[in-house]
């Protein structure tokens, strides 16, 4: 005769123990903590490397580059001025996990970090199911992409921090109905900040970095 | 391709209340706006679970439609269409009550 086991246990709570072992590293060494997801070719890397040159001298900044294959993403990160870029290979896998982030932060002393930027694999699906343990989620739309994402999406809109919204440059040109997406996203997740901007031309990336550097000073 | 993962880590949370018995059955529920797996699971549990006493056991999907709670008038509804506002009064910014949960209610053992 079969027998029933209750078992009530959420599925990823392995990732999540682990998430919360990487928060407290990073916290017990003082650093601010971001994890970016988008879809493949939103601007990810575009942006940190528009951030980094706005950071120098201000804050030491590691970051954390999550690729299929290949360490483009590292090796722009490191050419824009961060002062450590690790490649993680996920194998296939479509999003880092905290496995493969707890493998990175070995790699690092973080006590010479004051942020630790990580750049997820391209995917607007799977990165929102995986937490990592950084502080605060990002996510980075842009225009060619469409207006209907957060419709499309709802799990990675619902769940982030901070919403950018790049190549802003783009939108005289692409029918990009603006208070559509914005309704969507306020459906999602009421009141949260967004920042427009353009790695092409600039526009916006002031208070981007105003944030960014608010969260920081924030922490320490 | 992160069926690979998921499959792992149920079949651990299996093994490990199945107390050394035989697992025939397990019970998901997954709610409707978590996006993580469909039934194609299946195919990657018959592989990873072959060697271990929860071989050949079945996977069973409860699925829990998403609701929505107005936060200007309270109602509760089920997303209808694309915009996700309040069927009552039009407000968007609803919270979500139900709908994203992902995790294993029970196992069958013999
Ligand atoms: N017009 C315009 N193009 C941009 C902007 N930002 C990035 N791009 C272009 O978009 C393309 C992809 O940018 P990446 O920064 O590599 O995107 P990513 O999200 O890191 O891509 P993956 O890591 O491959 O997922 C590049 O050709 C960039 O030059 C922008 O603000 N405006
Ligand atoms: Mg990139
Ligand atoms: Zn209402």
């Amino acid at each position: 005769m079969p027998q029933r086991v209750p078992v009530v246990e959420n599925i990823l709570n392995a990732n999540d123990r682990l998430a919360e072992e990487n928060r407290a590293r990073i916290d017990s060494a003082g650093v601010f903590a971001i994890n970016i997801m988008a879809s493949p070719g939103a601007g990810k890397t575009s942006i940190i490397e528009q951030t980094l040159p706005r950071l120098k001298d201000k804050l030491r900044v590691a970051v954390v580059d999550g690729d299929i294959a290949t360490s483009i993403d590292a090796d722009r990160a490191a050419a824009a001025g961060a002062q450590a870029a690790i490649q993680v290979n996920t194998g296939g896998e479509c999003h880092l996990d905290a496995v493969m982030l707890h493998g990175a932060l070995d790699q690092l002393d973080l006590k010479q970090f004051d942020l630790l930027i990580v750049e997820n694999v391209g995917n607007l699906v799977c990165p929102a199911s995986f937490k990592l343990g950084t502080h605060k989620s990002i996510l980075v739309a842009s225009v060619p992409e469409g207006d209907d994402k957060p419709y499309k999406y709802p799990g990675m809109y619902r769940g982030v921090d901070a919403l950018v919204i790049n190549k802003v440059d783009l939108l005289p040109y692409i029918p990009f109905k603006m208070d559509y997406f914005q309704r969507g996203v306020e459906a999602l997740n009421p009141g949260v900040i967004t920042f427009p901007i353009s790695c092409r031309t600039g526009e916006g990336l002031e208070a981007w970095i105003d944030w960014l550097l608010q969260n920081v000073i924030g922490k320490s | 391709m992160h069926e690979l993962p998921i499959t792992q880590s149920i079949l651990d949370i299996a093994l490990r209340h199945a107390d050394g018995k035989r697992v025939t059955d397990i019970h998901l529920v997954m709610g409707e706006l978590s996006q993580l797996v469909d039934d194609s699971i299946q195919f990657y549990w018959d592989i990873i679970a072959k060697d271990t006493s929860a071989k050949g056991a079945q996977l069973h999907f409860r699925r829990v439609p998403a609701e929505f709670q107005c936060m200007v008038c309270f109602e509760k509804y089920h997303p209808n269409g694309e915009e996700f506002s309040c069927p009552h009064c039009g407000s968007v910014g609803a919270k979500i009550i139900a709908g994203e949960e992902f995790f294993m209610e029970a196992i069958d053992v013999e």
